[in-house]
C-alpha cells in the first residue's frame, strides 16, 4: 500500500501530470492559452512516431515470441468484450438512452493512445521494461469497440451497419497507420535503426509529451467547462469505475497471455483507458443522434485525468504486487 | 452587363461528413461546389470553436454550391440523404451569375 501511494506521489508531481494539470487549470480559469492546432498535431505525429519505432526497435532485439499472437486475441478480444461490461454498468449507474448508453460503451472498449504513451513513460522511469509488441496491441484495440457499440444499438431495434467506408476509415486512420507503420520501421531497422535517430526519437519524447498533454489539458479543461450539468453523478461515477473494471480484466487477460509484469501493466492500462479521438469520430458518422458531449466529456473530462494521474501508478502498482515483480 | 438567375446552396456540416456529402453531390452530377472551414459557432447543439478540438470529427465546414435553378431539387435530395440525422444547416438562396455556362 505504501508503495502504490508512494508511486502514485511520484506520478502526480512528475512534468508531464503537471502539464496536465497547467493546462487544465489555464482552461478552467479561462485564460487564453492555447497550442496551435497544428502543432498539436505535429506533437502527436512525434509521439505515434517514436512510440511505435521504440516497440519495434524492442521487438527486434528480443525477438518474437508466442506471446505476441496471443497478446494481439486478448486485445481484440478484451476490446470487443469490455463495451457489454460497459452498457451493462451504464445501464445501472444512469439513465442515459440506448444509443447514448451503446455509443459511451464503445469508447470504453476502445483505447486512448495518451495515455498508454503516459504509462510506457511511468514504466520507463521506473525502469520496468515491458513487451516492444503492446504498441501492435494498442492498435488492434483501437475498432473492435466500434462493431461492438453499433451491435448493442441494433439489437435495440434500430439497424445500423458499417458501411465499409466508415470501416475503411478507422482502420486506416492516420494514427493507426503511423503507429504500426513505425512499428514497422523499428521492427525492420532493429537497434541500429534505432541508434540512429536515438537524439531525437528518445532524448527529447518526455519533454515533448509534456507539451502534448499540456494541449490536452487544455482540451480537457474546456470541454469540461462548457459540457457542465451534461453528466450527472451516476455518469460520472462510470467515468472512474469502468477504468478501473477495465484494468481488473485487462489485468486477467495479461495473466492468461502470460505477459512481463511491464506488459501487464500496460494492458491494463489499455484496459482502462477510454478512446477520445477515433471512437467520438465512428460515433458521429454511424450514431449521429447518440450526444457527443456526453460521450466526449466522460471520456476527455472524466476518465482521462483519472487514469492519467491515479490510474496508471494504481495499475502498475498492482500489476507488481500480482505479479511479484 | 447580362445576368443569369442561379441558386446558391449552403450546407454546413460536419467535418467528417464532407466527403460524404460531396461524393454524393458529384454522383448527383453537382460537380462545383467550395469548401469553407467554420471557425465556430452555437447553435442547438451548444457553442463550439475550432480551437481546441480534439481531432476534425467535433469541427464543421461549410460547402456552397452555385447551380442552375432546375438542378436545385435533385440537389437537395441527395443532400437530404447525407445531412438527414446529422448536426447542419442547410439553406437556399437566389443569386445571380454572370457566366451562366459555368453552372
Amino acid at each position: 500500500m505504501a508503495d502504490i501511494l508512494d508511486l502514485a506521489a511520484t506520478n502526480l508531481l512528475s512534468p508531464v501530470i503537471l502539464s496536465f494539470v497547467l493546462g487544465l487549470m489555464a482552461a478552467l480559469g479561462r485564460s487564453d492559452l492555447s497550442v496551435p492546432e497544428a502543432a498539436a498535431k505535429a506533437l502527436s505525429i512525434y509521439l505515434l512516431f517514436a512510440i511505435g519505432f521504440k516497440g519495434g526497435a524492442a521487438v527486434a532485439a528480443n525477438g518474437l515470441d508466442g506471446t505476441l499472437i496471443a497478446s494481439l486475441a486478448a486485445g481484440l478480444v478484451l476490446s470487443a468484450v469490455l463495451p457489454f461490461i460497459a452498457f451493462g454498468l451504464l445501464q445501472v449507474l444512469t439513465n442515459l438512452s440506448r444509443i447514448d448508453a451503446a455509443a459511451v460503451a464503445g469508447h470504453y472498449g476502445s483505447i486512448s493512445i495518451v495515455t498508454f504513451v503516459a504509462a510506457t513513460s511511468v514504466l520507463e522511469g521506473r525502469a520496468i521494461s515491458s513487451e516492444g509488441y503492446m504498441v501492435a496491441v494498442a492498435a488492434v484495440m483501437e475498432a473492435p469497440a466500434i462493431l461492438s457499440a453499433l451491435w448493442l444499438v441494433s439489437r435495440g431495434g434500430s439497424d445500423r451497419r458499417m458501411d465499409s467506408e466508415l470501416m475503411r476509415e478507422i482502420m486506416l486512420n492516420g494514427s493507426i497507420v503511423l503507429l504500426v507503420g513505425a512499428f514497422a520501421i523499428g521492427a525492420i531497422t532493429g537497434q541500429d535503426g534505432l541508434d540512429k535517430i536515438s537524439s531525437f526519437i528518445v532524448a527529447p519524447f518526455t519533454g515533448v509529451l509534456c507539451l502534448f498533454l499540456l494541449d490536452m489539458g487544455l482540451v480537457a479543461g474546456r470541454g469540461l467547462r462548457e459540457s457542465r450539468g451534461v453528466l450527472n453523478s451516476g455518469a460520472v461515477a462510470f467515468g472512474v469505475i469502468m477504468p478501473v473494471i477495465g484494468s481488473i480484466v485487462g489485468l486477467g487477460a495479461g495473466l492468461l497471455v502470460g505477459l512481463s509484469p511491464g506488459g501487464i501493466a500496460l494492458m491494463m492500462v489499455l484496459s482502462a483507458s477510454a478512446s477520445y479521438i477515433a471512437v467520438p469520430a465512428a460515433m458521429r458518422v454511424a450514431l449521429p443522434e447518440a450526444n457527443p458531449s456526453v460521450y466526449l466529456t466522460l471520456s476527455l473530462g472524466v476518465t482521462f485525468p483519472f487514469n492519467l494521474t491515479i490510474g496508471i501508478p494504481l495499475y502498475v502498482a498492482v500489476s507488481q504486487a500480482v505479479t511479484g515483480g | 452587363m447580362q445576368t443569369h438567375k442561379a441558386k446558391r446552396v449552403v450546407i454546413t456540416i460536419e467535418a467528417i461528413m464532407q466527403k460524404r456529402l460531396t461524393d454524393t453531390l458529384e454522383r448527383a452530377g453537382v460537380t462545383g461546389y467550395s469548401i469553407l472551414p467554420v471557425l465556430g459557432g452555437s447553435g442547438r447543439s451548444g457553442a463550439w470553436t475550432r480551437e481546441g478540438q480534439i481531432s476534425r470529427a467535433s469541427g464543421m465546414v461549410q460547402v456552397i454550391c452555385i447551380i442552375k435553378p432546375e438542378r436545385l431539387d435533385g440537389l437537395l435530395d441527395a443532400a437530404f440523404d447525407v445531412v438527414d440525422k446529422h448536426i447542419g444547416v442547410v439553406t437556399i438562396s437566389d443569386v445571380e451569375v454572370l457566366r451562366a455556362e459555368r453552372f
